[in-house]
């Protein structure tokens, strides 16, 4: 052991905390720690505190970046939309910029409230995830008996994921969204087009009954739903057209219904 | 990579520095969307071949010392948010409590500086840049943001701070 040294700043320390001294600075203080227990572990304490916070806020890089987040530019040309007026705006803009600035327009109300609350929900999620790369999904394909039994539980229901392969449809994966109350689920599918389709699964208060398929289009986002006993089933795509996507509801509703 | 793809792909960075900073999920895309409205409109003024991250920060620094001082009122925005993913995991949600809560405890100053270095692995002069104080100031700071954590989440005392002479 070298010679402990008697004169350490706390600025070095803190370097020492954070990795950042030389290897003979560490050595320094690492030989001046050995003499000192309660600094060494004032330090230590220091760096378990530094880990955690990795652990509890490193999550956040995997999360899916809000798209709301990645149109930033484009939320500036809405403000000078507004200035210029609302003509002509979701024709300008388009896709799914143009379907969130509805809510803007006058007389957005009206179809808003025409719009049920399932269809409206699901539409919203496949907006914010299909156009997603690299993040899609929250749990793939690839670990679908660890995705159906965590959707099952966090839904408190037994969640089926429709296979469509049939239908030239691959399962990506899905994700938990978060509604009040309880939580919802989201299977996402492709096919080899690279064409999206979403299934929004919810839990249905006892007392609802079957309905027939019903449609809605919301911007872009055209959407079958229907409610079935204990779930509240809408298939979204802005890819599929409607015909495409009423057999395909029909598959849907055949399978989890055998 | 573009300005523009590189600012995209530093998203993820900003909003975990942004939880950590205002703690409520929210407020913290709030605050990552305010700053890139603000880099979008200020991109030309970034100069080549310095750090982008270390610019971005100076720009929530600076948007999130205005929004403090002004306390503004929500933006009505907020209601038409996609929904967001919950974290798969449930297990570590007392860690996040305690440590959002003692994070929350320290004075602003200290807050940023520790989490500028300590989460988001800045230089100590980085730090200093992007919060425009003297590189002693933030040392000063680290130290004390290190030790009023230590009291918050262990309970232990805090040790008087003494250089050893």
């Amino acid at each position: 052991m070298s010679e402990s040294p008697s004169t350490i700043g706390e600025a070095e320390l803190q370097a020492w905390v954070d990795g950042r001294l030389d290897d003979a600075r560490r050595a320094h203080v690492d030989a001046w720690l050995d003499a000192r227990p309660d600094e060494a572990e004032r330090l230590a304490a220091y760096r378990a505190a530094r880990d955690q916070l990795h652990a509890v806020y490193d999550p956040i890089l995997e999360e899916t970046v809000p798209a709301a987040l990645l149109r930033a530019p484009a939320r500036r040309w809405r403000a000078a939309a507004a200035i210029a007026g609302w003509i002509a705006l979701g024709a300008a803009v388009g896709g799914i910029a143009g379907w969130e600035l509805r809510a803007e327009r006058p007389g957005a109300a009206v179809a808003r409230t025409e719009m049920p609350i399932l269809a409206h929900r699901a539409a919203l999620a496949h907006a914010t995830y299909a156009p997603e790369v690299r993040h899609p999904v929250e749990v793939g394909a690839d670990q679908e008996p660890h995705l159906i039994a965590w959707l099952s539980k966090r839904l408190g229901a037994a969640v089926k994921a429709p296979q469509l392969g049939a239908e030239g449809l691959a399962l990506v994966g899905g994700r938990l969204l978060p509604r009040d109350p309880g939580p919802v689920a989201q299977f996402m599918y492709q096919n080899a087009q690279g064409q999206r389709v979403t299934l929004y699964v919810r839990t249905e208060a006892p007392e609802q009954r079957e309905t027939a398929f019903r449609y809605a289009h919301d911007g872009n986002v055209r959407v079958f739903y229907w409610i079935d006993r204990k779930f509240g089933y809408a298939l979204s795509s802005s890819d599929l057209e409607r015909e495409q996507l009423l057999r395909l509801a029909n598959v849907v509703y055949r399978q989890l219904n055998p | 990579m573009s300005d523009a793809q590189s600012l995209i792909a530093l998203i993820p960075r900003l909003r975990r520095y942004a939880r950590a900073l205002v703690g409520d999920r929210a407020a913290a895309d709030d605050l990552v969307q305010d700053t890139l409205e603000r880099a979008w409109s200020k991109l030309h003024l970034f100069r080549y071949g310095t750090d982008l991250r270390a610019w971005l920060f100076t720009v929530m620094h600076n948007v999130h010392v205005n929004q403090v001082r002004s306390a503004r009122p929500t933006d009505a925005l907020d209601e038409e948010m996609p929904e967001l993913a919950q974290r798969a995991a449930q297990g570590d949600a007392l860690i996040v409590r305690d440590l959002d809560r003692a994070i929350a405890a320290l004075p602003a100053p200290q807050r940023e500086v520790l989490l500028l270095v300590a989460l988001e692995d800045l230089s100590y002069e980085q730090a200093a840049t992007v919060l425009g104080i003297p590189i002693g100031t933030v040392m000063s700071r680290l130290a004390r943001a290190r030790e009023k954590l230590r009291t918050l989440m262990y309970g232990k005392s805090a040790t008087k701070l003494q250089v050893v002479k």
